[in-house]
């Protein structure tokens, strides 16, 4: 099995796999090829990336864009959904809250192939969702990465609007201001903290694979996306490629990272 | 205004947390004249009657009446904290915060908050973080931004406990000026000479309940308990 995986992704076996069937063979010196395995896939990886990426490769900027575009609208939909749901638990004092803080922490460990799971279930086509059509569409997608990544988003900027609305607390109060102007303070004042949040969010949502192969169907230009096509690519043998799109998924998460911190301007004016 | 709010009469008034009576039963009638100094010492019970009395204290015993509506009356008033509580903006942008809630608009919020920064001496920190503002400056930015919204009453919890001499002068210098221009301000100090210095009445507390209460020269040159004689001589009063 070895020999074969080795052999393809040598280039030496003829077949033309995926989408790879453009990518050019690489030859090795001797030296390389007596070298540990796990290196020369390592070596390999980062030679198809670079590779890829230099030659634009039609397909792989779909797949890439497709993930940034699942991956940054189901944290916009996300954050919309837990960052006032985190100053609402931070101000808000009601019965269950302490019950629904809880719940929320729980759910950050939520497992996404459960997630893909339940999803699926609703979407499919004899789910309570069947007739939108949505299953195996980037829309299955997304809806599957807010599940996963509203708890998260929510408890990370729930535990710093928490500690802010103990600073605030009876200013605020003596001020006289409504519950909404509490939780637009809040949410403005303590947006780098919650600009991590996101990035946490994001980091979670780009790399994640279980929940989407499951609602997505890993389909060729469709609803395929790095992740996706990595565990594909993988099983397929093709370790240097899954590398490949491994780094660039590396790459696209901390360009995106780097863009959002500079953007927000994280690190500048020190604390605040 | 400063009509429309007083009389402001505390009957039997009490607030406990956790069973504990942390001050009361108070009664006492305050008017809208002047500066009213709360002074005690610790654990007298001073800032719990300011908060009790700003509402922020939740009434446990008794009642507070106000000359106007109690909500209409909360409208009318703020609050400065002994730890100054500044948001994590800029000077300008904490000055404009309470008109901005208020509905003001930016442009009218900014002139103000330039005018009162001009007044307390912050002109050339507008633009600065307020954290990075000195002790002295900090409590001169909570003061100025409790004063932006023209408000007929302000309550002070000790405003310059933490404060050297020229901080506390230039402090007492904007509250005699806001006092000047017909703010009623009810301030708490555990500093014998402040009181002095600024006060038209003194509530001396001890035990969480209102001691005595006289016009300021009287409390001082003819102290009618001898708690108050104790505490004015600097002497321990538990």
């Amino acid at each position: 099995m070895r020999q074969i995986c080795k052999r393809d992704f040598l280039g030496l076996s003829g077949s033309k796999q995926g989408w790879h069937s453009d990518a050019k063979p690489f030859n090795f010196s001797d030296k390389e090829r007596q070298g540990g395995s796990a290196i020369v896939d390592l070596w390999e990886g980062l030679r198809q990336a670079f590779w890829l990426v230099v030659t634009l490769d039609a397909e792989l900027a779909d797949i890439a864009l497709r993930s940034l575009r699942v991956t940054l609208t189901a944290l916009i939909i996300a954050c919309l959904i837990a960052l006032p749901l985190s100053a609402f638990l931070a101000v808000r004092r009601f019965r269950w809250r302490r019950g629904v803080i809880a719940v929320l922490n729980a759910l950050m460990g939520l497992p996404p192939v459960v997630v893909g799971l339940i999803v699926y279930i609703f979407l499919s086509r004899s789910g309570p969702l069947g007739a939108l059509g949505l299953l195996f569409t980037p829309t299955a997608m997304i809806v599957a990465q807010v599940i996963i990544i509203v708890p998260l988003i929510a408890s990370i900027a729930h535990q710093s609007l928490r500690d802010l609305w103990a600073e605030y607390h009876d200013l605020l109060i003596s001020l006289n201001v409504s519950q909404f102007q509490k939780m637009q303070t809040l949410l403005w004042d303590a947006r780098r903290a919650l600009l991590t949040a996101a990035l946490a969010g994001f980091g979670r949502g780009i790399g994640e694979v279980g929940a989407i192969m499951i609602v997505g169907g890993n389909i060729d230009n469709a609803t395929r996306v790095l992740t996706t096509a990595i565990a594909l690519e993988t099983g397929k043998g093709q370790f240097a490629l899954a590398l490949a799109l491994g780094f660039i998924l590396i790459a696209l998460a901390l360009s995106v990272n780097l863009a959002i911190h500079w953007v927000g301007q994280t690190e500048r004016d020190s604390r605040w | 205004m400063v009509t429309e709010l007083f009389p402001l009469t505390l009957s039997g008034a009490e607030t406990s947390r956790r069973g504990v009576r942390l001050v009361g039963p108070v009664d006492l009638s305050l008017d809208g004249q002047g500066m009213c100094v709360l002074i005690g010492p610790n654990g007298a019970g001073k800032t719990s009657l300011l908060r009790l009395m700003h509402g922020t204290a939740r009434l446990t015993g008794g009642q507070i009446d106000w000359a106007c509506d109690r909500t209409e009356a909360q409208r009318h008033q703020s609050f400065v904290f002994q730890r100054p509580i500044l948001l994590r903006r800029s000077v300008e942008e904490n000055l404009t915060y309470p008109l901005r809630l208020r509905g003001v608009s930016r442009l009218e919020a900014r002139k103000a908050a330039a005018k009162w920064a001009e007044r307390v001496g912050l002109s050339a920190l507008l633009g600065n973080r307020a954290s990075v503002l000195s002790g002295g400056e900090q409590q001169k930015l909570a003061i100025a931004r409790a004063l932006i919204t023209d408000p007929a009453l302000v309550f002070l919890d000790e405003p310059t406990s933490s404060l050297d001499g020229r901080a506390t002068r230039e402090i007492e210098g904007i509250l005699q000026q806001a006092k000047a221009e017909g703010t009623r301000l009810i301030v708490s100090t555990h500093d014998m000479g402040q009181a002095r210095r600024i006060a038209d009445r003194i509530v001396f507390l001890l035990g969480g309940k209102v001691h005595e209460m006289a016009p300021a020269r009287e409390f001082f040159d003819q102290p009618a308990t001898p708690e108050a004689r104790a505490f004015i001589k600097g002497d321990i009063v538990e």
